[in-house]
């Protein structure tokens, strides 16, 4: 007789919400790739959380059915940080936008990268703000025109790896999301990393930043326009016909017709120091290929495991709490 | 170690019996006055007096030495009667330099004592306290009894064997002075040595001087002819019971430990250092062996939504912060409203607005708790009273806050949260328990409903990690029973009504309002910190023939069901509050009462003299 637990579908994951994003919106891809990673990596769905913070992406949870929170305004990682402290066991998962993370919530998502608190991350960037109807977001380009922006918007933006690289995150990716077997192994590395993983996800707003990425996207352009990181690999694009070549502190393009493969850079995601992973996160196309993949994934103890840790500690030291003796140290007298 | 009855012979001069004493000590804030005032106030409770503390302290670290910015003081009464505020008048006043005198001595009696260190009113420390004339010689401390006394160099005279420099010898003036107070009120030196031992165990002879400048202290009292005798506070009569001193924010942190260990919960601190509330996060990490985890967030709003994070994971959840955090936590306490769970939000108040007076007391955040957030969003809001009331309030809160499924706001104040008096120790295993259940089977044949009500209108806490009751929760509005997303207009009347029904319920559950004094005549009306300060001043109306009597609020929202039928007994009614008023609008709305305010926003507590006088002036 089979003891075998029923093996969950990616179907068993959706809630009985109907999903309200725009047709055409890059969430939807997001969302059917999440209930595959859930399905192949043999998550329940009682002990998966997620938890949101506002814009369409944050309306995720609604639609899966596990636990979850839709919480406010760039504080998921907060919120998050509350519930993996207290119950470690659990698969917790932040959905966030890049007005979200980056703008409102710049702060919590700073300090959840640097504590390493065991979640996953996943912003969805659109370089849009789209619930609001259509405001420039602060990974929007100089210069775009938008209804709170009609001469181009003034702010140099943020890039969402740079900046979690420099808050010291163990685990930092980039996918699409219409690169949907990329997306979906990116995502399952994810899932497997102990500490918080973070992975910046290429999403097209439809309505308000339709095209944003095409160039990362469009079969004309993908090949020359990103690059995707292969851990130990030397970094070659554009259908192997270039690489990247380090040249002093500075990366170039070079044809492989005139340089060996073994000239290039080696792709290392486990290095100690995080250099490489930021050079990576400064490439910006068209000078160059943008990378995908994992830029940099490093062992550290989580914060959820330290605290719990020291619960423990304290308990074998001191025995469980005991009011008592809590009450009772120190000077004390007695009325008779 | 000197053998205490040895190097601290009692006096052989007469000792006076006095029923109590206000002393206050104050110096610069380098000048270790915080710690002479816990001394005196321990040694005080240990030999059975109640006591009742003041700190008082400047908001920057190390203010410009000598100046008036920099002054520091510690009050403390010690009685042989139960005593419910630090003093009035001052029976005595320690100074150890001009700033501190110019700014305290309008506080002492007329026929209190004024101890001086003589030694630090040279025309520089003149200069720094900002003062042209020597106060010690231009007739300022004419009306008093004055004794100078040389500290600073009879404190180096004594520690001059231990070879410390001029420095560090100077460090332990205040232990002289100590000594001399001791002497003064036949104070017990024995817990001090035992203090010092502990506190300088690793540095003997910083040890061995403070010994020594305690002892001449003691001795200058003794050979000096300035003191003809000394004085002696007998015990009080508190009901028999252990005891030991609690100070407001170890109070509330050990209620908070006590609240979650009977109701077999783990206790969840999110919070970010802030004054004067930090003590509780300070003293909550040092007891993790109780399963209490605390969280040092990045701001207050990832304080409280931490907080929030693990109340929705089944935890005792609960963050702490003063006036400026609680604004900042507005929203995330919103959040926790509209998801129903049960978890405890701390104001630790100080004086306002914006940065404020973050060392000095204020009673004015009434509003904020009770309004302070958007849409119609009332939760309960509890107040301590008192030091060791705070325990008592910790407990209360979480009792309601898990029964209720919703945050509890509790109100303390910076007076209450530095204050310390006797705390009768409670027996742990006579607590009465909180039961917390978590469902673990869907409530409606099949389906799990997150906001089916029970006769509370409390929804279940399910937890994640329990199968078939997965739900989603969220700030947008929610249609009651599935919890899901409604925009429906009858459903958002329905559920704001049901939350603000569900508040209002708590006052079914928890006790009614009590009458202390008159039943009628003049009503005063006070919250939190003031209860000293009111209820003592009551009693002194009462014997003095003054109809008026007293109800002391515990909760303020909901208020007491019998608040209402108490208040028409009466023909005035008097609320007084360190703010400009916040709880009588409050009343006056709810009530239709005239109620009159007494405010005060000095950054101080009452005296009980004010309050007096605020009554005589309305109850001819």
């Amino acid at each position: 007789m089979s003891t075998e637990l029923p093996v969950l579908k990616p179907a068993d994951f959706a809630s009985d919400q109907d999903v309200r994003w725009c047709p055409g919106c890059g969430d939807y891809s997001i969302l059917a790739q999440m209930k595959k990673v859930l399905a192949e990596t043999g998550k329940t769905r009682e002990n998966t959380v997620f938890i949101s913070g506002i814009g369409c992406s944050s309306r995720f949870p609604y639609y899966m059915n596990t636990y979850g929170m839709h919480s406010i305004h760039g504080r998921a990682p907060a919120f998050a940080t509350g519930l993996k402290s207290t119950r470690p066991e659990l698969d917790v998962w932040v959905i966030t936008g890049d007005g979200d993370a980056l703008s409102i919530g710049g702060n919590h998502f700073m300090h959840i990268l640097r504590r390493n608190l065991d979640v996953n991350i996943i912003l969805f960037n659109n370089a849009i703000y789209g619930l609001t109807k259509g405001q420039y977001s602060p990974t929007s380009k100089v210069g775009t025109v938008t209804k709170s922006t009609p001469r181009g918007s003034i702010d140099h933006p943020l890039n969402p790896i740079s900046v979690a690289i420099a808050a010291e995150a163990s685990f930092v990716a980039r996918s699409i999301d219409t690169n949907i077997k990329h997306l979906v192994k990116t995502m399952i590395r994810a899932s497997e990393h102990k500490g918080t993983s973070f992975i910046e996800v290429y999403q097209n707003c439809n309505v308000f930043n339709d095209g944003t990425w095409d160039y990362a996207k469009n079969k004309a352009t993908k090949e020359e326009a990103t690059l995707v990181l292969e851990h130990g690999k030397p970094m070659v694009f554009a259908k192997g016909t270039k690489g990247i070549r380090l040249n002093g502190f500075m990366p170039e393009v070079v044809d492989l017709e005139k340089v060996a493969q073994d000239d290039l850079l080696f792709h290392d995601e486990k290095a100690d120091n995080s250099q490489l992973a930021f050079l990576l996160s400064r490439m910006r196309y068209p000078e160059f290929p943008e990378p995908i993949g994992v830029f940099r994934a490093v062992e550290r103890p989580s914060y959820d495991q330290m605290i719990n840790q020291q619960v423990t500690d304290a308990r074998a030291d001191k025995g469980d709490g005991d009011l008592a003796k809590l009450f009772g140290a120190g000077d004390t007298w007695s009325v008779k | 170690m000197i053998s205490a009855t040895d190097q601290f012979p009692p006096t052989s001069k007469p000792s006076e019996s006095v029923s109590g004493v206000t002393v206050r000590l104050a110096g610069d804030s380098g000048d270790g006055m915080q710690l002479l005032g816990t001394q005196l106030t321990n040694t005080s409770a240990l030999s059975g007096n109640d006591v009742a503390t003041f700190p008082d302290f400047p908001a920057e670290i190390r203010a410009p030495r000598g100046t008036r910015a920099g002054v520091s003081g510690f009050q403390v009464q010690f009685s042989a009667e139960e005593i419910f505020t630090p003093g009035d008048g001052l029976d005595a006043l320690v100074c150890m330099n001009p700033a501190a005198l110019i700014t305290n001595l309008g506080d002492l009696k007329k026929t209190g004592i004024l101890i001086v260190n003589s030694d630090s009113f040279e025309a520089k420390d003149l200069k720094l306290a900002k003062l042209d004339e020597n106060p010690l010689e231009d007739g300022t401390i004419e009306p008093y009894r004055t004794i100078k006394v040389a500290m600073t160099s009879m404190t180096r005279g004594a520690v001059e064997p231990t070879g410390l420099s001029v420095k560090l010898a100077d460090r332990c003036k205040n232990f002289f002075a100590m000594g001399l107070v001791f002497w003064l009120y036949g104070r017990d030196v024995e817990p001090t040595l035992r203090f010092i031992d502990k506190k300088f165990s690793s540095k003997p002879e910083i040890a061995e001087a403070n010994r020594l400048a305690l002892k001449a202290g003691w001795h200058y009292g003794e050979t000096t002819e300035d003191f003809a005798s000394t004085y002696s506070v007998p015990a009080a009569e508190l009901s028999p019971g252990t005891y030991r001193n609690v100070m407001g924010n170890q109070a509330l942190a050990w209620g908070l430990i006590t609240a979650a260990k009977i109701s077999n919960k783990e206790l969840f601190l999110g919070s970010y250092p802030i004054t004067p509330a930090s003590d509780i996060l300070h003293e909550l990490s040092k007891h993790k062996n109780f399963g209490v985890r605390t969280f040092q967030a990045e701001d207050e709003i990832a304080a409280v939504c931490s907080a929030v994070g693990a109340a929705f994971g089944g935890s005792m959840a609960i963050t702490t912060s003063s006036g400026p955090g609680i604004a900042l936590k507005g929203e995330g306490i919103g959040l926790g409203l509209i998801l129903e769970l049960p978890m405890i939000v701390i104001d630790v108040q100080r004086g306002g607005p914006s940065t404020g007076l973050p060392t000095k007391t204020e009673q004015s955040d009434l509003m904020m708790t009770m309004y302070g957030r958007n849409g119609d969003s009332p939760l309960p809001v509890i107040a301590a009273r008192s030091p060791s009331d705070c325990f008592d309030v910790a407990i209360e809160a979480w009792r309601v806050a898990s029964k209720f499924m919703v945050p509890v706001i509790i109100m303390s104040d910076g007076y209450i949260a530095n204050g310390a008096e006797p705390w009768k120790i409670p027996d742990p295993s006579k607590f009465e328990k909180i039961e917390i259940s978590h469902p673990d089977k869907p409530n409606d044949g099949d389906n799990f409903l997150p906001y089916k009500r029970d006769e509370n209108l409390a929804r279940p806490w399910a937890l994640p990690g329990t199968p078939e009751l997965m739900h989603r929760v969220g700030g947008l509005e929610k249609q009651d029973g599935t919890g899901n997303v409604s925009y429906d207009p009858d459903n958002h009347q329905h559920m704001v009504e049901t939350r603000g029904k569900k508040v209002d319920l708590v006052a079914e559950f928890v006790d009614p309002a009590k009458v202390e004094g008159s039943s009628s005549g003049t009503l005063v009306i006070s919250w939190g910190g003031t209860y000293g300060a009111c209820h003592t001043a009551i009693k002194t109306c009462n014997a003095e023939g003054i109809n008026v009597g007293h109800v002391h609020l515990r909760w303020l929202n909901p208020f007491p069901r019998n608040l209402g039928e108490i208040i028409k007994q009466y023909d005035k009614v008097l609320v007084p509050e360190l703010n400009m008023g916040q709880l009588g609008s409050i009343l006056r709305q709810k009530y239709l009462v005239d109620a009159k305010g007494l405010n005060k926003i000095k950054g101080k507590p009452f005296q009980v003299n004010e309050i007096v006088d605020g009554i005589k002036a309305i109850a001819k």
